[in-house]
This record gives C-alpha cells, structure tokens and sequence, in this order.
C-alpha cells in the first residue's frame, strides 16, 4: 500500500498527475470498500438472484425439477395461507409500531427535557431489554403468560379469577406485540434521544425568547428537528412486523392450537421450506413478501420526507 | 427563582412518575427473571412468581444447567463466544474499512455501494434465508459454524453508522496532511484515522455482538447438530423437549439458563455504555 503514496514520486506534469491520482484514489478506496463488497455479494446478493432463479422452477413428484415460468408467483397471489398470514402482521404493524414508537418518543422526550429525576438510570434501564435475545424474551414472557406459573395464574389465584388467556387464539397476535414492544421500545428511544441530543440548544433558547412554552417548543422545534431519526425507525418497525418470525416461532410450543404454520408469511415460507421440502415455492413467497416490504418501506419514506 | 425556560428545566416529580411506568414495564421481566432463577421447580408452581420461595436455589439450578447432559450448556456457551468473536469481530472490521472508504475517498461506484447495501436491508430475511440455505448446503457449509459466521459478518447498519462517522470524525485535511509527509494509506488509516474511529467502532462492536449472541433464526435454519448450537437454540430445544410427550421438563434449568445467557451481555453494555452511547450520538442521526 506505500507503494501508492503520491508524495516520493517524481513530478509528471499536472495534467497527467490528477488522473493518476484520481486512479489511486479509486484503488485505494476499493482496497477498503473491497471486503465488505465481497462478502456482501455473497451472503446478499448471490442468494437474491438465486431465489429468483429458483422461483421459476417447481418439483414435481414425477419427472424432477421443471421450469415453470412465473406459475409459482400466480399460486402465491392466489394463496389464502400466504394472505391470511399478511393480513396478520399487516393488523399487527397497525396497532404494535404506533404504540412502541409512540413510548419510546415520549421517553426519549422526557429524558431529553432534563425535568427527570435519575435520567442517566431512566436512558439505560428503558434500553435493557434490547440486549436480551428475542428467545430469552419469549420465553420469559410467554411463562409469565401461562396459567401454571406465570403471573397470569398467580393472579387468577389470588383472586379467584379467570383472566383471559393471553396465549389464547383471540389474544395470542396482542400477546406478541407486547414481547415485540418490551423488546424494540429502548432501542427506538434510544434513537429518538441520540437525535434530539444534536438538535442545537440555540434553537430553544430562540423559541423561549419568542414565548413558546416547553410543549410548543416540543411539536415546532424538536419534532420537526427529528423528522429523519423517526421517518427511519418507522421504516425499521414496519420491516421487523413483516418479517416477524422468532416470537410466534419460539410461543408456538406453548401456545401450540394459537399459533399455527402459517401464522405470519415468514413462518410460512419457513415451514414451506423445512417441513414441506417446497423449495421453490417458499423462494417464491419470500420474494413476494420482500417486494411488498420494500414498496411500504419506500412509500413511507418518500411520505415521511415529503412533508419537511 | 430563575425563570423556567428549556434550557433551565427543574426535574419534575410528576413526569418522572409517568415514565416511571415505562420504566416498571421494561425491568419487569427480568425481575421475575432473576427471582425465578432462585426455585426449583416445586417453588415455580407453588410461589408467587415475583417473590421468592421458602428456599433459594440458585446455586443448585446454575450448577445443575451448566451439568445437565454432559455439559452441554457449556458447549452452546462456547460455540456462542466463537460465532460473537469470529462474526461480530469480522463485521465490525469490514463495516469500519467499508464505511472509511465510503466517506474518504471518491472512487466509482461507491454511490451504487450505498444505495444497494441500504436498499438490501428492506428484504426480509426469510427471502434470504431459504436460498442462503440451499446455496450453502450445495457449498458443503451447512451444519458448520461457517454457516453462522459468514452471514453474520454483513451489518448494513454498522456500515451506514460507520459511513456517517467516519465523515464527521475524520478531518480530510489531516488526511491529506499525513500523505504529504508521506505517509502511506494504510499507515494513515491505522495511525490517524482508527483512532479517531474509536467511539464508532466500538457502537458497532457491540450492536454486532448482540445481534451475533441473539441470533436465532439462521442459526435454526443452518445447524442440525445440536453440538454446534448456540445458546438461543440450545434454550429453545430444551423447551420444545418440556413440551413433548414423555420429555423431561425442564423449566427450572430453561429459567436459569436464560438468565445466564443475558447476564454477560447486558454486562457488556453497562459496562461500556459511555462508549457506545457517544458513538451512537454522533453517527446514527446527522445526516
């Protein structure tokens, strides 16, 4: 690499000396951008383009592997077990990323205002949960949940009640948008806090001197000055909700009548792929379901940006 | 009294009620946690779940999970440490080479590096992990912890974090004073600008290393042989095994284990979090 240091070497004229070092520059940049993009073929890339080469195809019992155009793409549109598990995160994404990212904006404000006592403890505590793995989290929700010696049936003795069942299949999806939010709600304030603390202090002091009281403050000054910050959490939580897996995964042996193989798509295609050998099917679906994450995704960021 | 204005802000007993509760719900559960770790599996039927039992056994249960079928725990705990070593280690040095170059240096195609590295994250893992699967597999590589690691070690938001950090961090100018002396670019890049990378890199050290010890999903997917298991699905097996007919239930070691496998972690963050904090401030939000 010192070979490429510009400095020992003999002046050529100018002309010839920019693009030369220009070309360096390019050298020197994908001698470090080089790796990433490396593996990032392999790992990203090279299974997209697989995928989709494997939607093309379908096995038959009978004759092996034949190609099959986009049949696969017109059974997944018309699939009712890929639908009926959209519908579900789609419910799920309306009412669970509102109510964590709503939490986590009034924490982080709350923390960023100064007026709490004990906020270093209140930033840390509240972000805990992030570093607990999604498997430990249901777990130990979903024990908390139970009637056997979960809170829920501590509570049912203590009272001589029967609550409902959170594990129950009318309330097993609300369930999981409590592990979800338990999990997500620190790392999104967190967030919310990281940007607000860039947001120079100067633009408060001008608003104080204009008379605006700290709410005003709040919803014309911080809120617009985070608008990035939550435009791109928003987008994180509504990927997440699509590509919920580990909790209903992880519940299901407890909640095994409640949450069945094709909850949401992505057990779907899980179950497709490893239960029912449906390769190419399964491909078929996962692609389905990323092209429609990644048009709600890119709608809502040109929504989100559009309105600065 | 000094007018209240939001730059002289008193702490307010009533707001911090409020978020109080926020607070109750997110340490909760590792409360019940921790106080479940001390029963066995008598005390977990018969004791309020947020109080102790009569008896503590929290001894017991620890030395009984890291014994229980030949040590297996053991094992997941290692194979974890070496998926967290090699795969966030490995991510962590190619987001911050990767991230250097995009913000220093001016070569061609390093908008279409961004803008399909970010475009990548919106697919959702399950479109990646059947064929990463199928692709591996035809490799030889499922079923090793090669199939753990690769994946693990691309972190598009370590690489975005890295990007912006390295921009604001790192002055050119000093850049370009340290090739006027004469100094090589990887000697400026270890002598000057890793230094200056430092709060960075170590926010996404330890993003990584949380998402690599989390991980769940591919590893489900890539290892069979519960010798090369994780922790995560270590714990999982031993609940799926309380749940089959004719299993050993085991909920008190499932309780006591998960507690074991949060603990370093979430000492890792508390320890380092000044670090980690900073990093995040300046990187993720600027823009």
């Amino acid at each position: 690499m010192t070979l490429l240091s510009t400095s020992a070497q003999a002046a050529p004229p100018p002309r010839r000396r920019a693009r030369s070092r220009l070309r360096k520059e390019a050298l020197v940049g994908w001698g470090f951008a080089g790796p990433f993009v490396a593996v990032f073929g392999l790992v990203f890339l090279a299974p997209i383009g697989y995928a989709l080469y494997l939607s093309l195809f379908k096995d038959r019992l009978i004759g092996g592997t034949s190609f099959v155009g986009l049949d696969n793409y017109g059974e997944a549109l018309t699939d009712p077990r890929f639908w009926d598990g959209l519908a579900r995160v789609g419910l799920f994404l309306l009412i669970q990323v509102p109510v964590m990212l709503g939490i986590a904006l009034l924490v982080a404000l709350a923390i960023d205002s100064g007026r709490l006592y004990g906020k270093s403890f209140f930033r840390v505590a509240v972000f805990l949960p992030y570093a607990v793995p999604a498997v430990v989290a249901s777990l130990i929700w979903g024990f908390m949940y139970g009637t056997r010696f979960g809170l829920v049936g501590n509570i049912n003795d203590a009272f001589g009640i029967t609550l409902p069942d959170p594990l129950s299949p009318s309330l097993v999806l609300a369930s999981i948008g409590n592990i979800v939010t338990w999990e997500f709600v620190g790392y999104n304030m967190l967030i919310f806090y990281s940007a607000l603390k860039v947001v120079p202090r100067s633009l408060y002091e001008a608003a104080a001197i204009d008379g605006a009281g700290e709410w005003r403050v709040v919803t014309s000054v911080k809120l617009p000055a985070i608008r990035s910050a939550l435009v791109i959490a928003t987008i994180f939580s509504i990927i997440g909700s699509f590509q919920l897996f580990n909790e209903p995964s992880i519940l299901q042996k407890l909640a095994p009548n409640a949450i069945t193989s094709d909850f949401t798509p992505n057990l779907y295609t899980y179950s497709l792929s490893f239960a029912g050998q449906q390769h190419n099917y399964a491909a078929t679906v996962a692609i389905v379901m990323g092209v429609i994450t990644a048009i709600i995704a890119y709608a809502v960021q040109l929504r989100g940006m559009r309105k600065g | 009294m000094p007018p209240r204005t939001p730059l002289n802000p008193r702490p307010s007993i009533p707001l911090t009620v409020v978020t109080g509760l926020v607070l109750v719900y997110t340490l909760l559960p590792l409360a019940w946690l921790l106080v479940n770790a001390t029963k066995d599996q008598n005390g977990l039927l018969d004791s309020f779940g947020l109080w102790f039992a009569d008896d503590t056994h929290l001894w017991d249960n620890i030395t009984r999970t890291l014994t229980y079928d030949d040590g297996v725990f053991v094992r997941w705990l290692l194979n974890t440490l070496l998926y967290v070593a090699a795969g966030a280690g490995g991510a962590t040095v190619l987001a911050v080479l990767g991230g250097y170059a995009l913000a220093k240096y001016r070569f061609p195609g390093r908008r279409a590096v961004f803008a399909v590295v970010l475009g990548a994250v919106a697919v959702p893992g399950t479109a990646l992990a059947v064929p990463t699967f199928l692709m591996f597999s035809n490799m030889g590589l499922t079923n090793t912890p090669w199939a753990v690691i690769i994946p693990s070690l691309i972190s598009p938001f370590g690489l975005y974090l890295m990007w912006v950090f390295a921009a604001e961090a790192v002055p050119t100018e000093l850049l370009e004073a340290a090739r006027i002396d004469g100094s090589g670019e990887l000697r400026t890049f270890f002598t000057i600008a890793l230094p200056l990378l430092m709060p960075g890199t170590v926010t996404v050290l330890l993003f990584s290393m949380v998402a690599t010890w989390n991980n769940y999903f591919l590893p489900l997917i890539m290892i069979k042989d519960p010798d090369w298991y994780p922790l995560t699905l270590g714990l999982n097996a031993w609940n799926a095994q309380a749940q089959t007919a004719g299993g050993e239930a085991v909920f008190d070691l499932i309780i006591t284990g998960s507690l074991l496998t949060i603990v370093p972690i979430v000492a890792i963050f508390l320890l380092l979090q000044r670090f980690w904090q900073s990093g995040l401030a300046a990187g993720s939000v600027k823009e």
